[in-house]
């Protein structure tokens, strides 16, 4: 359970998020979305304890991440926008290395480490030094430490981007199992990914909420699509602007990713 | 505690797969190697000398320790100056650049067990590079009769300076995410720290005794002569601890950038 009451963090005089509340629920999967700069992956880095925000508060589990922090880290899988993926490790060290890091104790650290490998299915590349894996590979890897000390809540910032079809669908299918006993939030600005995974959205465009809404309350005549554009215009008077966005939606929808 | 190992054990590793450590090793101890032949072949051209010209007490006061170990000390610190940057550098940078740092500052791990962690593997790199260097003694032990105790404590005063100089150097990586700035900035910082007591010579300075206090060969020349006073352990200890608590704050400091 991941909640997040009033954010809002400065760069300087520059809001990138303006008093940003939602809530996530065990079992469910949040897709988070927005235009590109809106502030998610800002977001994302506050709720994971990265940095801290300016004010507002966020509860993981029931503990504040800036206050309890260490605790609250504790229950936090987080897979960032670049996996952090060391070049010079072999998978299998690296998991290693992210395990001990996130507390798993030493007796099941083999157990966790060949759990991650398979769930996320790097059987084959676990011996191989991360440096030379393709990019799907070491997102599959990102995801793996994402989840080796089996925590509560997974934050997934785009966790698709640069996969090719067959692996998107794998890792979908993968994240929809592990959101069963787990509170799972996930970035994109995919629309389709968000109606085939999730069960709720949050929009956020120009650093505020401006939708949060169950996927089933919806009404299925309405197109995802027309949500996210209708919910857009809302924040930006100029119709020039909602537009360049849509653009940009489709070509994330076809596979090249802007910026 | 554990965190601490983890994170060191991982810099390690990296340390030898990347592979810096051997390449820093294998200069340093070339360098080491030069020297030590040109300083033995300065020495018994000085002896034949002194013996050929019968200078009974030239010959008295000339040593190994002296001719030999202590100009070798001396010339080793100043390669630490150039090569410990070259270690360092990364430590920070490195995972800044490569987004690690997320990793680690998102994970249930303080702070203070990352700079611990990295200050560990890299001093541990620094110790091996003088350890090894520590063959030349051994050889002059074998074929000569230098004082061993004195020999020693200067060893025993290379690492310390070695121990410094890490933790300027991660310091100054903690400041940036370009690996370059870092090692040039943390050589600037120790060629400072080297050459800082210089205005003071000309004696008429005011700060002096400070500037004297704060220069690392003063220190460092006192435990090359085997003599090891607190004075000087403070000093090193002190400037360790300075360093790297400014590595913990601007580490941290990180997170509100």
């Amino acid at each position: 359970m991941i909640e997040v009451k009033g954010l809002t963090k400065a760069y300087g005089n520059f809001l990138a998020v303006k008093d940003v509340s939602f809530t996530a629920e065990k079992g469910q999967i949040l897709g988070f979305l927005g235009p590109n700069g809106a502030g998610k992956t800002t977001t994302m880095r506050i709720i994971t304890g990265f940095m801290p925000a300016t004010s507002g508060q966020v509860l993981v589990e029931g503990l504040d991440i800036f206050t309890q922090s260490l605790e609250a880290r504790r229950q936090i899988g987080y897979l960032p926008e670049n996996p952090p993926v060391y070049p010079d490790m072999r998978v299998d060290n690296y998991l290693r290395f992210v395990a001990k890091l996130k507390g798993v104790s030493r007796n099941r650290l083999e157990e966790a480490i060949a759990n991650a490998v398979s769930a996320c299915g790097l059987e084959d590349v676990r011996y191989r030094i991360s440096g030379q894996l393709s990019k799907g590979y070491r997102q599959r890897v990102g995801l793996a430490a994402a989840i080796v000390h089996d925590p509560p809540v997974l934050i997934l910032d785009e966790p698709t981007i640069g996969l090719d079809p067959r692996q998107i669908i794998e890792i979908r299918k993968l994240i929809r199992g592990l959101a069963k006993q787990r509170t799972v939030v996930l970035s994109t600005h995919i629309l389709p990914e968000v109606s085939q995974v999730c069960d709720k959205v949050v929009i956020i465009s120009d650093g505020r909420v401006v939708l949060e809404e169950r996927l089933d309350e919806i009404s299925p005549e309405v197109s995802l699509e027309d949500v996210f554009l209708k919910a857009i215009a809302k924040e930006q008077p100029s119709g020039l602007v909602a537009e360049a966005e849509l653009e940009e939606v489709e070509a994330g929808r076809s596979g090249g990713q802007p910026g | 505690m554990r965190n601490t190992l983890t994170i060191a054990g991982r810099e390690l590793q990296s340390y030898f797969v990347q592979p810096v450590a051997y390449v820093v090793l294998t200069v340093f101890l070339l360098l080491a190697g030069w020297f030590f032949f040109a300083l033995l072949r300065r020495f018994e051209l000085i002896l034949e000398m002194y013996a050929a010209l019968r200078n009974q007490p030239g010959l008295q006061n000339f040593n190994l320790n002296q001719a030999v170990i202590e100009p070798l000390l001396h010339n080793l610190a100043v390669v630490l100056v150039i090569l410990v940057p070259a270690i360092t550098m990364r430590t920070f940078a490195e995972e800044k650049r490569a987004g690690t740092y997320e990793l680690l500052l998102t994970s249930p791990v303080k702070i203070g067990e990352i700079v611990a962690g990295k200050y560990i593997a890299a001093s541990l790199v620094v110790i091996l590079m003088v350890a090894l260097a520590g063959i030349f003694p051994i050889i002059l032990v074998f074929f000569g009769d230098p004082e061993i105790g004195v020999m020693l404590a200067g060893y025993l005063g290379l690492i310390f300076v070695g121990l410094c100089f890490v933790a300027v150097g991660l310091f100054t990586s903690s400041l940036t995410s370009n690996q370059i700035i870092a090692a040039i900035s943390s050589f600037g910082a120790l060629l400072l720290l080297y050459v800082i007591s210089w205005p003071a010579e000309t004696g008429e300075l005011q700060l002096a005794g400070l500037l004297r206090y704060l220069a690392l060969p003063e220190h460092f020349a006192q435990m090359v002569k085997g003599i090891i006073s607190t004075q000087d352990i403070v000093y090193f200890l002190s400037l360790i601890a300075v360093a790297l608590f400014l590595t913990q704050r601007s580490a941290e400091s990180a997170r509100w950038r």
